[in-house]
C-alpha cells in the first residue's frame, strides 16, 4: 500500500499517513512567512557599489599592463617549476578586458552577492586569472610566485578556495555547465548578475561542453556568455591535427547561441563583443577568440611545446626582455 | 505491516521544503516521474530543471547553483547519479565542499528487470571514497523524510540512497533520526548485526528467528555510513565479540568495509557479511534477493557463523 499524504492548512504540521496509521509528520512554516522571505530578500536586491569595471582604465593602461602581467605569468610558472604557460598568455586581454573594464566585482567582497562571475573551465590557465586577481587587489602581487607550492593559496589548478577564484577546475568541460548554474540561480534571484565562462578550444573536445550548450538555449541563458580561446593549439599538438573542431563557429550557432567572431588580443574587439552580448535577450552568447598560444614570447607563440611546460631560466630571461622591448 | 516507497514520499519530502525555503531547487535528468522529483516540479517549477539524460551536466549545473548560495537536490537513478558523473561530483561538488544534496533512487539489485546496467550496487563504495560527503542508507519512508530534511537543513554534500520497491515501514512517529548516529533497534549480548537500507528488516527478522533459539542479538541501523558512528560499531564490538553486516551493495567499500577498518583500529572481532559479490541479472526482485542471499536467512547462517568464529 502508498502512504497517502495530507497537508493540514490550518497549521505548519504535514503528517504522513498510511491507510489508518501516522508514518511521520514534518514541520514547515505557513505560507504567508515565506513570502515575508522573499520580500525582505528583494529589498536589499538595490544596495551595490563596486571598484570595477573601471572607467578610468583605458586601452592603452590595459596594453600596458597587459606586459606586467604576461611577465607575471612567466615569472610565477618558471618560479613554480611547472605550469601552462602557453593558454595563460593567449587569454590576457580576455580576461583584462573582463576584469578591469567589463565586470562589476569587488576584491574586499569577493562573494558580494551582485557581483558578475567569472569561470575558468580551462583551469590549468589559472596563472593569467591570479595575476589578474592580484591585479585588482585580491591578494598581493608578490603572492604570485607561490604558485604550485606547498602552503600557497594559489593551487596548481584554479580552486574555489583562493580569494576570487569562483570554480574548482582541473578537469576539463565543466565549466560552462557550472556557469549555466550560476546563470539561472541569478535570474532566480533577480540580480544582474552575468557570468562569463573561459574555455579552452581544445576543451571544446569533452562532450559536457555541447550538453551545457544545448541547456543554456534551452533555458534561454542571456546572462551567459561563453568565450573560446581559439588559439588552435591543445596539449598534445595542433587542434586540426588532434581533433578537428571547425566549423566551430557553426557549431555554437546551431547550438542556437549569438556568435561573434573576434580578434581575442584586440581590446576594442573583445569589449565591443563583451557590450553587445549584454544586449541580446532569449539567448547567450559565445564569443570565439582568434588568439595565439603562447603570445608576446616569440619562442612560445604557435608551439605545442609551451602548453604545459615551465621556462628554464635562459628562457625565462630572453622571455622577459622580449616584453620589455615591447614597451 | 504497511509499507510505502522512500522515493515517494521523498518527492512530497521535497514540496514541502520547498515552502519552507525559498533557496532549493531541484536538477533532475529526465527520469523525475520515477524519482518523484517531478512533484517538485509541478510545485515550483522556476526552481525546477530537468537536464535531459546528461548527468555530468546536470551535477556541473547543480554545482554552479549551490556556489550561489541555493541547496540544490540533484535526483536520478543511483547508476547515473555516481558512476556517469563522477568527476563532476568529485572535482565540482565534494572538492569545493558545495551544498548539493544527490538523492540516488532504483539503488541495489531490488531495482530488478532492468539488469546488471541499472542495479547500483558500487554506490556506497564510489560516495564513500568521497572526503566530506555526507552518505546515508534509509532504511524505510519514515527514515527517508527525516534524512532528506537533516540534509537539505545541514550544510555541505550529501548522498541519500533510495531504492525503487515499496518497503515495509519499521519505524513510527517518534523515530529520533540524526546525523551520523546509529540506532539501535534490539540489544542482545551474542553478536550485533549491523545492516542499513532494506537489509534492516532483514537484520530485524533473523533476531526475531534467533532468539527461539537462545541466540540473542543487537541490531543496529547504520543509516549513515559516512561520517560513521565509531562508537556504535566499538560497542557492538566490545559487547559482542561478533559482527555480521548487512547491505544490499558489494562488499568492497559499503557497510562492510566501514565497520571492518573501524573495529580493526579499536576492538577486533570477527566479521561476517550478507552482501553481493558480484553482478547480478535481470528478475524480478523477490527472486535476486533470494538468488544473491540478502536475505534474513543468510544473516541467521552468518550470525550462526561468526559466533563459532568468536574467541
Amino acid at each position: 500500500m502508498q502512504p497517502r499524504i495530507f497537508r493540514i492548512n490550518t497549521s505548519n504540521k504535514i503528517e504522513y499517513t498510511c491507510g489508518q496509521s501516522l508514518i511521520c509528520t514534518v514541520i514547515i512554516p505557513l505560507l504567508k512567512e515565506v513570502s515575508t522571505l522573499v520580500n525582505e530578500k528583494d529589498s536589499t536586491a538595490t544596495s551595490s557599489g563596486s571598484p570595477f569595471p573601471n572607467v578610468s582604465i583605458s586601452v592603452s593602461d590595459m596594453t600596458s599592463r597587459a606586459i606586467d602581467i604576461r611577465m607575471d605569468i612567466l615569472n610565477m610558472i618558471a618560479e613554480g617549476g611547472s605550469g601552462h604557460p602557453g593558454g595563460s598568455l593567449s587569454a590576457v586581454e580576455l580576461l583584462s578586458a573582463l576584469y578591469f573594464k567589463t565586470m562589476r566585482h569587488d576584491p574586499n567582497d569577493p562573494k558580494w552577492e551582485y557581483r558578475d562571475k567569472f569561470i575558468l573551465s580551462k583551469a590549468h590557465a589559472c596563472p593569467v586569472l591570479y595575476a589578474h586577481l592580484a591585479h585588482c587587489g585580491y591578494f598581493p602581487i608578490e603572492e604570485l610566485l607561490t604558485f604550485r607550492k606547498i602552503d600557497s593559496r594559489i593551487q596548481g589548478h584554479s580552486h574555489i578556495k583562493t580569494p576570487g577564484v569562483e570554480m574548482s577546475g582541473g578537469s576539463l568541460g565543466q565549466g560552462l555547465s557550472f556557469g549555466l548554474g550560476a546563470a539561472l540561480s541569478a535570474r532566480l534571484d533577480t540580480n544582474q548578475t552575468r557570468v562569463y565562462v573561459l574555455l579552452g578550444d581544445g576543451e571544446c573536445d569533452e562532450g559536457q561542453i555541447w550538453e551545457a550548450a544545448m541547456a543554456a538555449t534551452h533555458y534561454k541563458a542571456d546572462n551567459l556568455v561563453a568565450i573560446v580561446d581559439r588559439n588552435r593549439i591543445q596539449n598534445d599538438n595542433w587542434t586540426k591535427d588532434v581533433m578537428n573542431l571547425e566549423p566551430l563557429p557553426d557549431k555554437w550557432k546551431a547550438f542556437g547561441w549569438n556568435t561573434v567572431e573576434i580578434d581575442g588580443h584586440n581590446f576594442s574587439d573583445i569589449l565591443n563583443a563583451l557590450g553587445t552580448a549584454e544586449k541580446v535577450k532569449g539567448q547567450p552568447t559565445a564569443i570565439i577568440a582568434s588568439t595565439t598560444k603562447g603570445k608576446g614570447v616569440s619562442f612560445m607563440e604557435n608551439n605545442p611545446d609551451f602548453h604545459g611546460k615551465a621556462p628554464n631560466p635562459e628562457q625565462l630571461d630572453q622571455a622577459l626582455t622580449e616584453l620589455e622591448n615591447t614597451r | 505491516m504497511t509499507s510505502a516507497a522512500p522515493r515517494e514520499i521523498f518527492g512530497s519530502t521535497l514540496v514541502e521544503l520547498g515552502h519552507k525555503y525559498p533557496d532549493i531547487v531541484v536538477v533532475g535528468g529526465d527520469l523525475n516521474k520515477s524519482t518523484f522529483a517531478n512533484l517538485f516540479g509541478y510545485e515550483f517549477p522556476d526552481r525546477f530543471f530537468d537536464l535531459g539524460p546528461a548527468e555530468q551536466n546536470m551535477m556541473s549545473i547543480a554545482a554552479g547553483l549551490a556556489s550561489s548560495g541555493k541547496t540544490v537536490f540533484a535526483s536520478t537513478f543511483a547508476v547515473f547519479a555516481t558512476g556517469r558523473p563522477y568527476d563532476q561530483i568529485r572535482v565540482g561538488i565534494s572538492q569545493p565542499h558545495l551544498n548539493v544534496k544527490i538523492v540516488a533512487t532504483h539503488a541495489g539489485i531490488m531495482t530488478g528487470e532492468d539488469g546488471v546496467s541499472a542495479q547500483g550496487i558500487e554506490d556506497l563504495s564510489l560516495m564513500c571514497a568521497l572526503p566530506g560527503f555526507t552518505v546515508i542508507v534509509p532504511s524505510d519512508a519514515p527514515e527517508t523524510v527525516l534524512a532528506v530534511k537533516a540534509a537539505a537543513e545541514t550544510y555541505g554534500p550529501f548522498y541519500i540512497r533510495l531504492g525503487r520497491p515499496s518497503i515495509p515501514i519499521i519505524h513510527d512517529q517518534n523515530y529520533q533520526f540524526q546525523i551520523g548516529k546509529a540506532e539501535v533497534i534490539k540489544d542482545g549480548s551474542d553478536a550485533s548485526i549491523i545492516a542499513c537500507g532494506i537489509m534492516v528488516k532483514a537484520a530485524m527478522d533473523a533476531a526475531e528467528t534467533l532468539s527461539k533459539d537462545g541466540i540473542h542479538c543487537r541490531v543496529i541501523n547504520m543509516a549513515t555510513l559516512q561520517p560513521a558512528d565509531v562508537d556504535a560499531i566499538t560497542s557492538a564490538a566490545k559487547d559482542t565479540k561478533a559482527i555480521v553486516t548487512a547491505e544490499e551493495h558489494l562488499r568492497h567499500g559499503g557497510l562492510n568495509s566501514i565497520v571492518a577498518q573501524t573495529v580493526t583500529e579499536t576492538y577486533p572481532v570477527p566479521i561476517e557479511s550478507v552482501s553481493l559479490t558480484g553482478y547480478a541479472e535481470s528478475g524480478k526482485p523477490a527472486a535476486l534477493i533470494e538468488k544473491y542471499g540478502l536475505t534474513s536467512k543468510a544473516i541467521v547462517e552468518s550470525v550462526t557463523k561468526v559466533i563459532k568464529r568468536k574467541k
